[in-house]
């Protein structure tokens, strides 16, 4: 199973398999100008890996058996993709679905996933329609396992519902995924930047937000910041 | 404007009214505003500011308390005021590069961040089976001696923030026994980067287990002081017990793990239950509590310091038993060359390896190259690993579009969601007891941050 | 800095040396650990490499009873007007050390959230590099930083050399254009 598809130069629109999220799409070595490795003109459409297939493997189907039977009549909008990789089961939600999903998940007894370590927002800007993900690791202390929900938003309308009424512990992480990457949590009790100050504009760590660092200075010389720089990807 | 008390009748009972006229310190603004409030509030009703340059809070650290009379009606945590933007920083750096970054998120135990970040590029990169035993063995004993480190510094600053400076200069010391040893075998005291996605950065000098095994009844005998000093102290006890409570029903709703949650009940170690780097194979135990108060917590973090003394030495043992053992994966386009050794310059080039790799070895050559300039690619997709920090649970979420750097790094900072439950340990106690809540909690606030 | 243009006349001469040696002998930190350096400072401040010999190690909460500013740590852009708050509230006569490279200029941290360097918000004495430095470098830096205290020139002296020093930096060359340094 390739995660790496190899197309060369012109115009090419990736094709998507459905809920495959594109990661990247690669050009060159040096992922831009001033490539210098004769690679310039390569064009990688850099993939996650692919849905899977039953059986899923270890308790990964025991626990999507239960959830889509809970989801009943919902189970096929809800869950869009099953990913099994690297020994971890990823859900791929839809955001309409999240608090259902998310109250199936915390109580009942087979899921019991009591502890959601927070979010984790992920900016895609290749993935057309979907380019904020918001991540959330599910802990189960009970059944000691670990599951991840993944929900998408475009860029154009972040909503995301927010789950501290079900998960609490959520409250600060969706503020600060707010704060990085400007996914609105509907919902959430007081939505406001936590890390950044106050009145700080932008969403800094988004892909298309820069680094934000000054040239470094050298006697005779200066070096440019280290987003600018040329460097090998 | 903010207006702040300065009753010197700090010990006044609940909604006791002493007959003092209120008082009220003004920063800034206009006095005849400041008067019209003052006449307008004319309760006790008080809104201050705690930090975030403060000598108690623990780092920078901001904390909105409202306090009627001496009773915290409402305290809420300002935080961002160490925010690195590390995880954003480590999108532009090399995946061996982004250990050093994130080594400095919780700078108090730092190993344990960079362990979690190589755990998760390992299993982005499907080798950690392949991790050599010394490697994890070395592994297991940093983590543990920044594990003691740690605890001894939540245990003496808390100690210093109650008054007793004997208390942190005592543990103080203690960590300096440890971080001998550390600076020994890592080569820095704190911030290492000493663990890399591999294995470890560079083999052990020959007298580290003599070393280690001096250290143990050095630390104890520290540790043995603390809890002398502190555990049957009148004044300790009445500050700590029943102060800070949060059961294990409040725990859960709040995801706060680590000895909060050890003291509520709830024996949930993550280095029992899913172990990593080979924690299954020693002989340790988890010390849990039921009382879930502050006391209880200290008196946890001291047994762990025991319990971490007994897992280094059987580290010590391992280390002797397993001399000469890689301490790097064996994949040369993955393993930093890992043999470096401080030449008589007190350089850390090492000769033999420059001659391995100029005269003898082409491949060598190449692939320390590109190793160096170029870093190693990571095949795309996304992993989550955690492991047990000394505050809780610390996960790391990394997500590699196939190149050699990260697409995205994330860290689940156990201090982060700690603090959240902030205002429930607080809340309804004393003004006095939000010091030792902050303390109980025991965040780094560049783990919060980020 | 300690740039003495022409020497003091001797009664202020005099006076200098007996403040400085009083200040010198007894500077109280501020309280302003950030981060990792902030450790290593609390580490300095405990026996092992104990700066009470220098009698320092009375670290004072509130801004107005302390001598000298120890920037440890790295200075984010949320922190960047508090730093600038306390060494407001400080009282003459004080001192900055920016301890670390992040204090210094920004560190490893090159980056949207950290101030490159404090001295782009308070003015520095003493820059400290390390990350974090070992204790005993804070220590060195604290005893240059004690030098500087007992070198402090008074009352118009130190007018004349401040001036002196401003033109001197107006006219220097900027680092950039510093070239032609390996020939």
């Amino acid at each position: 199973m390739s995660d790496v598809e190899n197309t060369q130069g012109g115009e090419l629109s990736p094709v998507v398999p459905e809920g495959r999220t594109l990661i990247n799409v690669r050009q060159g070595s040096f992922g831009g100008a001033g490539d210098t490795s004769g690679y310039g003109g390569l064009t990688r459409f850099v993939y996650m890996p692919d849905a899977a297939q039953r059986p899923y493997g270890s308790w990964f189907d025991q626990v999507v058996d239960v959830l889509e039977e809970l989801l009943g009549g919902d189970a096929e909008a809800a869950i869009e993709a099953v990913v099994v990789d690297r020994d971890e089961l990823t859900l791929h939600i839809a955001r309409e679905h999240l608090l259902d999903v998310c109250r199936h998940l915390r109580d009942d007894q087979d899921l019991r996933f009591e502890m959601c370590l927070g979010v984790n927002g992920v900016h895609y800007p290749a993935d057309a329609g979907r380019e904020l993900h918001a991540v959330y690791p599910m802990q189960s202390v009970t059944h000691n396992r670990r599951l991840r929900i993944e929900v998408s938003a475009p860029d154009e309308d972040p909503h995301i519902p927010s789950i501290t009424a079900i998960y609490p512990m959520n409250n600060w992480h969706e503020r600060e995924t707010w704060d990085f990457f400007g996914i609105v949590f509907d919902g959430h009790p007081s939505l406001a930047r936590i890390e950044m100050p106050d009145d700080w504009v932008g969403h800094p760590q988004r892909k298309d937000y820069p680094l934000g660092g000054i040239p470094v200075e050298y006697k005779g010389a200066e070096i440019p910041s280290p987003d600018e720089r040329r460097q090998y990807r | 404007m903010t207006t702040e008390s300065t009753s010197p009748h700090a010990t006044a009972g609940l909604g006791e009214d002493d007959g003092s006229a209120p008082e009220f310190t003004v920063f800034g603004g206009d006095w005849s505003d400041a008067a019209e409030e003052a006449a307008r509030l004319g309760e006790q009703r008080l809104v201050f500011n705690m930090g975030p340059q403060h000598p108690s809070t623990h780092g920078v650290l901001r904390i909105m308390l409202e306090v009627e009379g001496e009773t915290v009606t409402e305290c809420r945590a300002g935080i961002g005021y160490l925010h690195t933007g590390i995880e954003k920083n480590m999108e532009f750096r090399t995946w061996t590069q982004g250990v050093t970054f994130c080594t400095r998120m919780d700078y108090v135990a730092s190993m344990a961040n960079e362990a979690v970040y190589c755990l998760g590029v390992e299993k982005l990169l499907g080798i950690t089976d392949d991790i050599p035993d010394r490697a994890n063995v070395l592994r297991v004993l940093m983590q543990e001696l920044t594990r003691i480190g740690s605890h001894l510094v939540a245990i003496g600053t808390g100690g210093n923030e109650l008054g007793a400076t004997t208390v942190m200069t005592t543990a103080f010391i203690g960590r300096e026994e440890t971080f001998k040893v550390i600076e020994h075998i890592t080569g820095l005291r704190t911030n290492n980067a000493y663990i890399r996605p591999g294995g470890v950065a560079i083999d052990t000098p020959d007298d580290s287990v003599a070393m280690i095994r001096a250290m143990i009844p050095k630390v104890k005998q520290r540790l043995d002081e603390l809890a002398l000093l502190q555990l049957e102290n009148p004044i300790f006890k009445g500050r700590l017990k029943g102060v800070a409570k949060l059961d294990l029903a409040a725990c859960m709703a709040l995801g706060v793990t680590g000895p909060i949650l050890r003291s509520a009940g709830l024996p949930y170690d993550l280095r029992k239950t899913e172990p990593y780097s080979g924690y299954e194979t020693y002989d340790f135990q988890v010390p849990t509590s039921t009382d879930a108060d502050a006391y209880s917590r200290v008196v946890l973090r001291l047994e762990e310091c025991y319990e971490s003394l007994k897992i280094v030495a059987q580290c010590a043992d391992r280390l002797e038993a397993s001399v000469g053992e890689p301490v790097m994966v064996a994949d040369k386009k993955i393993a930093w060359p890992a043999q470096l050794s401080v030449g008589s310059d007190g350089q850390g080039n090492s000769a033999e390896h420059i001659r391995h790799i100029m005269g003898e070895s082409m491949e060598a050559l190449i692939h320390h190259f590109k190793l160096v300039t170029e870093g190693f690619p990571v095949p795309a997709g996304q992993a989550y690993a955690a492991v047990e920090n000394p505050k809780g649970l610390l996960g790391c979420h990394v997500v590699s579009d196939g190149g050699t750097k990260p697409w995205r790094a994330h860290f689940r900072d156990p201090g982060f969601n700690n603090l959240q439950a902030l205002s429930m340990l607080t809340q309804g106690g004393q003004v006095a007891d939000v010091v030792v809540a902050i303390a109980t909690i025991d965040m780094v606030l560049g783990g919060v941050d980020r | 800095m300690s740039e003495h243009t022409d020497a003091p006349p001797f009664i202020i001469g005099k006076l200098e040396d007996f403040a400085g040696w009083a200040r010198a002998g007894s500077m109280w930190p501020a309280t302003f650990g950030l981060a990792c350096c902030a450790i290593e400072m609390m580490g300095t401040g405990t026996p092992r490499f104990d700066i009470a010999r220098f009698g320092m190690e009375v670290f004072r909460g509130s801004p107005r009873q302390a001598d000298i500013m120890i920037v440890a740590g790295r200075v984010s852009q949320k922190m960047a007007p508090i730093v600038r708050q306390v060494y407001d509230q400080m009282a003459e006569p004080k001192w900055v050390l920016a301890m670390g490279v992040c204090a210094s200029s920004g560190g490893m941290f090159n980056n949207y959230a950290i101030v490159q360097g404090v001295d782009h918000v308070v003015p520095v004495d003493i820059y400290l590099p390390g990350c974090p430095p070992r204790p005993e470098m804070l220590i060195n830096a604290l005893l240059k930083v004690q030098d500087l205290a007992k070198e402090k020139p008074m009352l118009r002296h130190r007018k004349d050399i401040a001036a002196a020093a401003e033109a001197a930096a107006l006219a220097a060359t900027p680092t950039s254009q510093m070239k032609g340094l390996l020939r």
